[in-house]
């Protein structure tokens, strides 16, 4: 395998998709190839990074709306 | 909320998904988790709504062009010597600090990134990375098949790791 065909198989790698003998022969790869272990740490670094969009806080106006939407849905649901 | 570009329009489709949960709230089922159940209406109005975008904008769809299926490879063919190992191979992050990696200017940069991928891509790195859905949530919720919700996967985090690195340098 070429670092070239190793970059395109990462998501199938982390996503446990690959064949056995795929996955040996990347695995294989890896193991001596210092440019595409860097690669493979740089996409889970990536995947880590996107991860803490979630703790984004919801901007202001949004929560004061949404808060009153349920406000406004218990009291006409609850008569 | 990257499903749609504008800040404004994503509080509306928020709002109007958020009103459509309540409502619908009787015929939650229990077959899904109540979170899939949440995104799969998200996802169905901010769709609606990027449909009806789309019609106002008729030239949005032609200039941006959606590759999102396609082969095409996400490294820099550039990057490789003609035996296809690395000419110049990326650098090691592991010396950056936590506190660069995570700092909100970082964050900014992802943000940005993620925006301009093509929406097929948006929506399975949003749902897999940010909201945390596993892959059969994912292919469940957007009607594909598991093969390409890793190839929409991929692509969108190569185009992430490209920004990064680009920022990161």
């Amino acid at each position: 395998m070429t670092c070239r065909q190793v970059v395109e198989l990462m998501t199938e790698y982390l996503e446990d998709a690959l064949s056995a003998l795929d996955r040996a022969r990347f695995e294989e790869h890896i193991a001596g190839c210092d440019g595409c272990r860097a690669y493979l740490a740089q996409l889970r670094t990536t995947k880590r990074v996107v991860g803490k969009l979630a703790d984004e806080p919801i901007p202001e106006p949004l929560e004061a709306e949404l808060v009153k939407a349920f406000r406004d849905w218990r009291s006409t649901s609850q008569g | 909320m990257t499903y749609v570009r504008d800040i404004g329009v994503a509080e509306e489709v928020v709002q109007e998904a958020w009103l459509t949960c309540l409502r619908s709230l009787d015929r939650f089922e229990g077959r899904s988790s109540l979170k899939t159940w949440i995104f799969g209406i998200t996802m169905n109005v901010a769709r609606a709504r990027r449909r009806k975008e789309a019609r106002i904008l008729p030239f949005a769809s032609f200039w941006k062009r959606d590759d999102s299926d396609g082969k095409r490879p996400t490294v820099d063919p550039s990057r490789f010597g003609a035996d296809g190992m690395w000419a110049s191979g990326p650098d090691s992050w592991s010396s950056i600090p936590e506190s660069r990696v995570l700092s909100s200017e970082t964050l900014q940069r992802v943000k940005t990134a993620i925006e301009a991928l093509p929406a097929k891509q948006r929506d399975v790195i949003t749902l897999r990375d940010v909201a945390g859905l596993d892959a059969g949530e994912v292919c469940a919720l957007l009607s594909i098949t598991a093969e390409n919700q890793r190839v929409r996967l991929h692509r969108a985090r190569a185009a992430v790791r490209k920004a990064l690195e680009e920022y990161l340098r």
